[in-house]
């Protein structure tokens, strides 16, 4: 039963989907964009601010675990959320359609987000994740109007629910051989599973089972070889809705996988982290040699993100007590850098006609029309390269050194290979700002103040990756704290 | 504290330069060159008052040193130590540093605060990189010149032939740098953490790394990744493929900054950290490094015999060149170690006066290709002269710095492996056929069209009589700069003849 401890410990989860109720029904009574999105920035600013209480509680609600993974999630998806609510007004000024659904669906998204990183149970799972999905199909397919985003949202929801069968019946299969729903269950069960197994091998029933549930998550995570939704989707969808998918939706299922591969007993463990740490090196590779010739800026987000996650897969692949903390560092810095970009997208993007500007000669000479934009545009992508005085170096590090503490020597070499790649892409995309003819007309922009809101925003996202890469103290004390919590 | 500042002097130089385009095109020329003169006065006062005999056994080795803790999580900290070899290099570094903003006065007419910048970036990251003790600060600054190295190539460069070549120069320059610095991160984190199994203490400091006591199959691979790293920057043969087009299509100063300065962060590298921390592996490894620095001084000379652009011609002496600082530094005797910093020293003003030169020349004829040029002794007024000293002093004539850095390698060495040394010499031959190859094709021959054209303005005339009083000072009286730099080569020598010693007597045991 829910006590009030646990109220108070789930009070984030809580006053994000009250705010989701109060924006539905602010939209069923008036109209207001404005008032919407400051509804909802509201919300998700009470709610970061409810955390510490929450972390606090000493909550231990039915079906979840408030440890230091369930903060590190909540944190940053609420952050990602808070950065993406202040940016989207600006964007969705120029949209002609309904502007206000946008926040509920985001609201919507949140609520699963929070739910999935804390859930340790199959069912909550489940739920969160489906809570999580379901917004996103319609935000994909925001702009139905335009063939792209449709085609994207509805490629998106069919590939996503190929993806949760194959989670349900991973689960199935799990729940047939241990008689357990619960994370911390599966341990005992497993192992008993594995004592009594027929020749002392892995069991035929518990693997299947693994490797589905490893397949239904890699497809939101977009790892490589179920990938293949994603650079559609996230050169259809409205760049807002990208970004979602690109932050909150690949953290927050990151966190649950993490969560899960905990639990797997060590008896167990060893060939799903050699199966991990295959799909990480086809990822980190594949992704960056993918993204190597595009000349949509969002699709080759999209690529880079798979090459990302592969590396990120590394601190699920490597056993230790650095592993939750290189998860949250990398996650953290990884979060930031792409906020960056996108916001960047969606700045350029404002204009009432049609699809965003992602193409690369929307960003021709960029830096000689609005300075301040390309500078925040190089610093992400900088950051997203892994270059020293950003955030993202930072987490490369903690990769590497996860992997060099761990003697694991050929997915340090791919983590190289693959940044030596990627550095070519980024840099060609970077050098594209400051060329100095202008390829294509510059937009004209909507001014207002919802545009010195999302110019501020980007602003503070700049400092951010600087500042993390410069001084990332604070924040490495922090995560460390927490994965000791965890 | 000081230490600091000579890093960030540079670095807050940079961010004025570029705010300051706003009210004055020429402020930003103004407020770089008052920088990096700022940083040049800063290290001749701690040249002229400092003490570089050798350290006693309790006094530290360094001049100065300056540490606060930055990550404690692994140990990080900002470790910032000066020794004579470092003092020399940054005093370098503020040298040329002003110089190339000199000569990119003209040159450079659009974006100049952005390009200034860049120019001052690269200088902080340079003097950072030489002042750095701590593995991790040393690596940050090895790879933040990069960018700014990047954009001065890619924005301000030359495209040679049609199509972005100059993009695609300085993209393949960052990849090669980048990648090949991955390598060392690696070697660095493999170093720390053994050393933290073996002693509980996770720390990147450069003094406490000199005492780890890594395993031998991994520290020849831990030592690989250092060496690859400093090679590409060298650069040596096999991996120098990003170097004569990067040259090619940089503007002057980006010329300047990259075979003046950048080049002798990789000997520095080799010099500080590759073998001191595996001297023994060092030494296993030293016939190896001398035969691919004998390749890198044949087929850098060869080549450039063959070449018709002056920047690529030069920019292939420069892989001639280092290829005596390779050997020289694998050696083991001070004596070479001594020349080989006393190449660096003349080679930063010979390929920077030639660079400049080359730069002044395509201002005057706007080609760099020296097919249309030829016969133009006659033509610009003094200018060609300037060109014949520093192309002598490029083939290592007398009574320049680079025949006494030449001739103190070859000398050097000759005891430890006097075959090379034979070879190498052959080298010298083939330096005096490509500086009077470029000599002939450029200011002798048949005129290609008439006309005077601009002899050397006073700014001009000013960078080349300083590089030319220079390079005859060091050329004449060279003892200072190695009274400077010797209490830092010795132990160094010492380590290599040491780890020698050690492997004989192993193999008398064994």
């Amino acid at each position: 039963m829910l006590t009030l401890t646990d109220l108070i410990g789930l009070l984030p989860l809580v006053i994000v989907a009250a705010t989701a109720i109060l924006v539905m029904l602010g939209i069923a009574w008036q109209r207001h964009h404005n008032g919407t999105a400051a509804l909802t920035v509201g919300g998700l600013v009470l709610a970061l601010m409810s955390l510490p209480l929450a972390s606090n509680a000493a909550a231990s609600p039915p079906l979840m675990t408030l440890d230091g993974i369930a903060l590190m999630g909540s944190v940053l998806v609420l952050a990602s959320a808070l950065a993406i609510a202040a940016m989207s007004p600006h964007y969705l000024a120029s949209y002609t359609g309904p502007q206000e659904e946008f926040y509920l669906l985001l609201l919507c998204a949140v609520t699963g987000a929070l739910g999935l990183v804390a859930s340790s149970h199959m069912a909550m799972l489940f739920i969160s994740l489906e809570l999580l999905s379901m917004p996103l199909y319609g935000m994909v397919a925001y702009r139905f109007r335009t063939e792209r985003s449709l085609e994207a949202g509805i490629k998106y929801l069919v590939l996503s629910a190929a993806a949760t069968a194959f989670l349900l019946f991973g689960m199935a299969l799990l729940y047939a051989r241990t008689g357990q729903l619960e994370f911390g269950a599966f341990t005992a069960g497993l192992t008993s599973a594995f004592t009594s197994g027929l020749s002392g091998g892995p069991d035929p029933w518990i693997l299947g089972g693994a490797v589905l549930i490893v397949v239904g998550l890699g497809f939101k995570l977009s790892i490589m070889p179920f990938h293949l939704w994603t650079p559609d989707v996230y050169q259809g969808g409205i760049a807002p809705a990208t970004l979602v998918l690109a932050t909150i939706s690949k953290l927050a299922v990151f966190l649950v996988l993490l969560r899960l591969m905990m639990a797997v007993p060590a008896v167990e463990s060893e060939w799903l982290r050699n199966l991990v740490s295959l799909l990480a090196f086809i990822s980190m590779l594949g992704g960056n040699l993918l993204a190597l010739f595009q000349l949509n800026l969002k699709r080759l987000l999209g690529y880079s993100s798979i090459a990302h996650l592969g590396y990120l897969l590394i601190a699920i692949a490597v056993e230790g007590p650095l592993s939750v903390e290189t998860s949250g560092v990398y996650l953290f810095t990884y979060v930031v850098a792409t906020l960056g970009a996108f916001g960047v997208i969606m700045h350029v993007s404002c204009s009432p006609h049609g699809e965003d500007a992602a193409e690369l000669h929307h960003y021709r000479g960029l830096f000689w029309r609005s300075p301040w934009l390309a500078a925040v545009m190089t610093l992400s992508l900088l950051s997203l390269a892994g270059i020293p005085l950003t955030a993202g170096f930072i987490g490369k590090f903690y990769i590497i050194a996860l992997g060099v503490a761990d003697s694991r020597w050929w997915l340090v070499g791919g983590v190289v290979a693959g940044s030596a790649i990627g550095l070519f892409y980024y840099l060609r995309v970077m050098v594209t700002l400051y060329l100095p003819e202008p390829g294509s007309q510059p937009r004209d922009s909507l001014e207002g103040k919802q545009k010195r809101v999302g110019e501020l925003t980007l602003m503070v996202i700049a400092v951010l990756i600087l500042l993390l890469g410069i001084y990332p103290v604070p924040m490495i004390d922090w995560l460390a704290a927490l994965a000791r919590a965890a | 504290m000081i230490l600091l500042w000579l890093i960030l002097i540079p670095f807050f130089g940079s961010l004025l330069c570029w705010q300051a385009e706003r009210w004055n095109q020429q402020a930003p020329r103004w407020i770089a060159l008052g920088t990096m003169l700022l940083v040049l006065v800063t290290s001749l006062v701690l040249w002229v008052g400092g003490d570089f005999s050798p350290p006693g056994v309790s006094e530290s080795p360094w001049l100065l040193e300056w540490r606060v803790p930055w990550i404690p999580r692994f140990g990080i900290e900002i470790h910032l130590a000066m020794d004579g070899l470092s003092l020399i290099l940054v005093a370098l570094a503020g040298l040329l540093g002003a110089l190339a903003v000199l000569c990119s006065w003209n040159e450079i007419v659009q974006r100049v605060g952005f390009f200034h910048l860049n120019l001052l970036f690269i200088m902080s990251g340079v003097v950072g990189v030489f002042l750095a003790l701590d593995l991790f600060l040393f690596f940050l600054f090895w790879e933040a010149m990069l960018v700014p190295m990047y954009f001065l190539i890619a924005l301000w460069g030359h495209s040679g032939s049609p199509g972005q070549t100059r993009i695609r120069a300085a993209t393949r320059f960052f990849i090669y740098t980048q990648a090949s610095g991955l390598l060392m991160l690696v070697a660095i984190l493999a170093l720390v953490f053994v050393n933290y199994s073996n002693t509980g203490v996770m720390t990147f400091s450069y003094n406490a790394l000199l005492d780890a006591d890594v395993p031998d199959g991994l520290a020849f691979w831990l030592m690989l990744g250092f060496f690859i790293a400093f090679a590409v920057k060298l650069p040596v043969v096999p991996l120098h493929g990003w170097l004569p087009d990067a040259h090619a299509q940089a503007p002057t100063a980006g010329s300047v900054d990259l075979a003046g300065i950048l080049l002798k962060t990789a000997a520095y590298g080799i010099l500080r950290f590759a073998i001191p921390l595996f001297p023994e592996q060092s030494q296993a490894f030293a016939p190896v490094a001398m035969t691919l620095g004998l390749v890198g001084i044949f087929y850098g000379a060869i080549l450039a015999c063959g070449q018709q652009d002056i920047k690529r011609l030069i920019a292939y002496t420069s892989i001639s060149h280092m290829g005596f600082v390779l050997i020289a530094l694998y050696s083991g005797s001070e004596l070479a170690m001594q020349g080989a910093i006393v190449i660096m020293v003349a080679h930063a003003f010979s390929s920077a006066g030639l660079f400049i030169l080359s730069g002044q020349l395509y201002e005057r004829v706007k080609t760099r290709d020296m097919r249309q040029m030829g016969g133009l002794w006659g033509r610009i007024p003094t200018l060609p002269g300037f060109t014949m000293f520093f192309v002598a002093a490029s083939l290592g004539m007398p009574a320049t710095a680079n025949f006494i850095g030449e001739f103190m390698v070859l000398f050097g060495t000759f005891p430890s492996a006097p075959v090379v040394v034979v070879i190498a010499s052959g080298g010298l031959v083939l330096a005096a056929i490509y500086s009077l190859l470029l000599m002939q094709r450029v200011h002798f021959g048949r005129e290609t069209s008439q006309g005077q054209l601009a002899g050397p303005d006073a700014r001009e005339y000013a960078m080349m009589l300083l590089l030319l009083g220079l390079t005859l000072a060091v050329g004449l009286n060279p003892q200072p700069l190695l009274d400077t730099t010797s209490s830092m080569v010795q132990p160094v020598a010492a380590l290599f003849s040491d780890s020698a010693g050690l492997a004989v007597q192993a193999e008398e045991v064994d």
